[in-house]
């Protein structure tokens, strides 16, 4: 078997695995070695035509393909070497990767460290439990994304979407576009679960209706779907008895949540957290398992791409650092929990010591839409060490607040942190 | 209160915060309140007098990796004029190679913006 022998490998070239192995490279990493299932770099910003991203990084509104074309580009001028086409099989706890391709065959690839970048997953029909029959035309919403802006076919004419996630807004309007009839978007939530923009520029903008509390009671269609059952839900979720609705179509598309994917993880052995499915990671994006880096939506989805960047970034930094043993791994690191209103917060574990040098941002999901003021605070269970006003917080849009080197003194005294979101008078 | 103003809510999609802007139309006059930046302003007039979105799709490519070039406008188009827009760019065909920024299209049904392409291919 060919063996091939890296500084850093980063698992997956989408904009987490590209930023990461840009960094790693700019920060002294010699050699940095991208390995990537698809033919093409880039994951799933390929796919994502609209625009939207790189509002943050390049304060412009670029579709999907340029903002990766950017950092393909730039990964390329600083010498990250590419393995594409290939599929990783394994990793071993000792940084040992084994793979296959069609020029290689099986390979393994001998790292220093590992960068995992592998994003996350669209849940699918079988984890939201849809009942009724198994009739070809129920699809993801990426998997129609995929065939509509790069394949070029159609899942459909008619069209009905489970899920007001941001891809099934966005592939409400792209199906419009190319001429199908969106019939209608459910969502079982009492709001949005993605960006209000897409609810504007997508939905609304083409009188697409959007029906909140309801969801998909049964698939009608043998061969293929044929109509979808509706019904409305109460606040707990349960069926409202006579509000079916028999809707004629022949395809549906789920947008119902995103999950890191995290089954090369979970095989080397890293500690995943119950509440987000990825790694619990510190502030240098360093997992519990020594010399493994995680970058991205592999860590917790983000819902920006720009923030996907960002993260990819600093755990490209952070793994350049390790394998010159620059990295601090024996400061005392204090575990953040979350607080009320607050799902999950990253990262889970901070070394105070690094605010000497830099701020740190702490990013978290509130639980619910809160649509009046609020307080985002970081303390020590008791007292407020650092704090931020917000006019709302929703699910849709994560929260981030950041501590700095004046924090350090009370930090040092907390036992742990708890980072929570506390309503406020106007 | 004045009987030609008129009061409304439009959600800004300049950048994906997603503010709430609040209108009040006097005539020509577009008042703006509760904007997060300057951008908002620059909307919701936009909004009121000739709304625009940025559009992107797709064309025909022969030689390419895939059957399709990703392409978007190079600024906001006339929301009126986004089907017939998406109809002339059915009957265009590019030949690859193509570079990411490319203009596939000078002036769009005469409206002055090109449309790019968003990779190379």
């Amino acid at each position: 078997m060919m063996i091939r022998k890296c500084d850093i490998a980063v698992i997956g070239s989408g904009p987490g695995g590209l930023a990461a192995a840009i960094a790693a490279k700019k920060n002294g990493a010699k050699q940095v070695l991208l390995i990537e299932r698809d033919r093409e770099p880039g994951g799933i910003l390929l796919q994502c035509i609209h625009n939207g991203f790189g509002v943050e990084i390049f304060k412009k509104d670029l579709p999907g393909p340029a903002y990766a074309q950017h950092f393909i580009n730039e990964a390329q001028e600083v010498g990250v070497n590419f393995l594409l086409d290939t599929m990783i099989l394994e990793i071993t706890k000792d940084k040992r990767i084994f793979a296959s391709n069609k020029t290689e065959g099986m390979l393994e690839i001998q790292a220093k460290a590992v960068i995992l970048a592998m994003g996350c997953r669209e849940r699918t029909r079988a984890q939201v439990r849809l009942p009724g029959a198994r009739p070809a035309g129920v699809y993801t919403a990426g998997t129609a994304q995929r065939w509509v802006n790069v394949e070029g076919f159609m899942p459909g004419k008619k069209i009905v979407i489970l899920g007001s996630g941001d891809i099934g807004m966005i592939m409400a309007r792209r199906l419009t576009f190319e001429g199908a009839k969106v019939e209608r978007v459910l969502e079982i939530m009492p709001y949005l679960s993605g960006l209000m923009r897409n609810y504007v520029q997508c939905l609304q903008d083409f009188d697409i209706p959007l029906q909140m509390q309801h969801t998909v009671k049964r698939i009608i269609g043998n061969e293929r779907v044929e109509a979808i059952e509706t019904v409305a839900v109460d606040n707990r979720w349960q069926e409202v008895p006579g509000s079916e609705e028999v809707i004629p179509c022949d395809t549906l598309l789920l947008s119902v949540g995103l999950v890191p994917e995290n089954e090369l993880s979970r095989q080397v052995g890293i500690h995943l957290d119950p509440l987000t499915a990825g790694p619990f990671v510190d502030n240098y994006f360093q997992t519990e398992t020594k010399g493994f880096f995680a970058a991205g939506n592999v860590v917790h989805v983000y819902d920006l791409v720009d923030w996907v960047t960002g993260a990819g970034l600093r755990a490209g930094e952070s793994a350049a650092l390790y394998t010159n043993n620059k990295l601090q791994m024996n400061n005392k690191k204090i575990a953040i929990q979350h607080g009320q209103n607050v799902h999950h917060v990253i990262p889970q574990f901070l070394d105070i010591d690094s605010l000497s040098a830099r701020e740190e941002q702490l990013q978290m999901r509130v639980t619910k839409p809160l649509e009046q003021p609020v307080k985002v605070q970081v303390t020590d269970g008791k007292e407020v060490i650092a704090s931020k006003a917000l006019p709302y917080a929703r699910p849709g849009e994560m929260v981030t607040i950041s501590l700095k080197d004046k924090h350090i003194d009370l930090l040092k005294k907390a036992e742990q942190l708890v980072v929570q979101i506390a309503e406020r008078e106007e | 209160m004045d009987m030609n103003l008129q009061n409304q809510q439009i959600i800004c999609v300049a950048c994906p915060k997603g503010c709430r802007l609040n209108i009040q139309r006097d005539g020509d006059q577009v008042l703006v309140s509760n904007q997060g930046c300057k951008r908002g302003v620059e909307y919701a007039n936009g909004e009121m007098k000739d709304p625009r979105r940025m559009v992107a799709t797709t064309v025909r490519i022969q030689g390419g990796r895939h059957p399709l070039l990703p392409v978007y406008t190079a600024t906001p188009f006339p929301k009126a004029r986004i089907k017939d827009l998406l109809a002339s760019l059915r009957s265009v065909q590019v030949q690859a190679p193509v570079k990411e920024g490319q203009v596939i299209l000078e002036n769009a049904l005469d409206t002055g913006i090109p449309i790019l392409a968003s990779r190379d291919m």
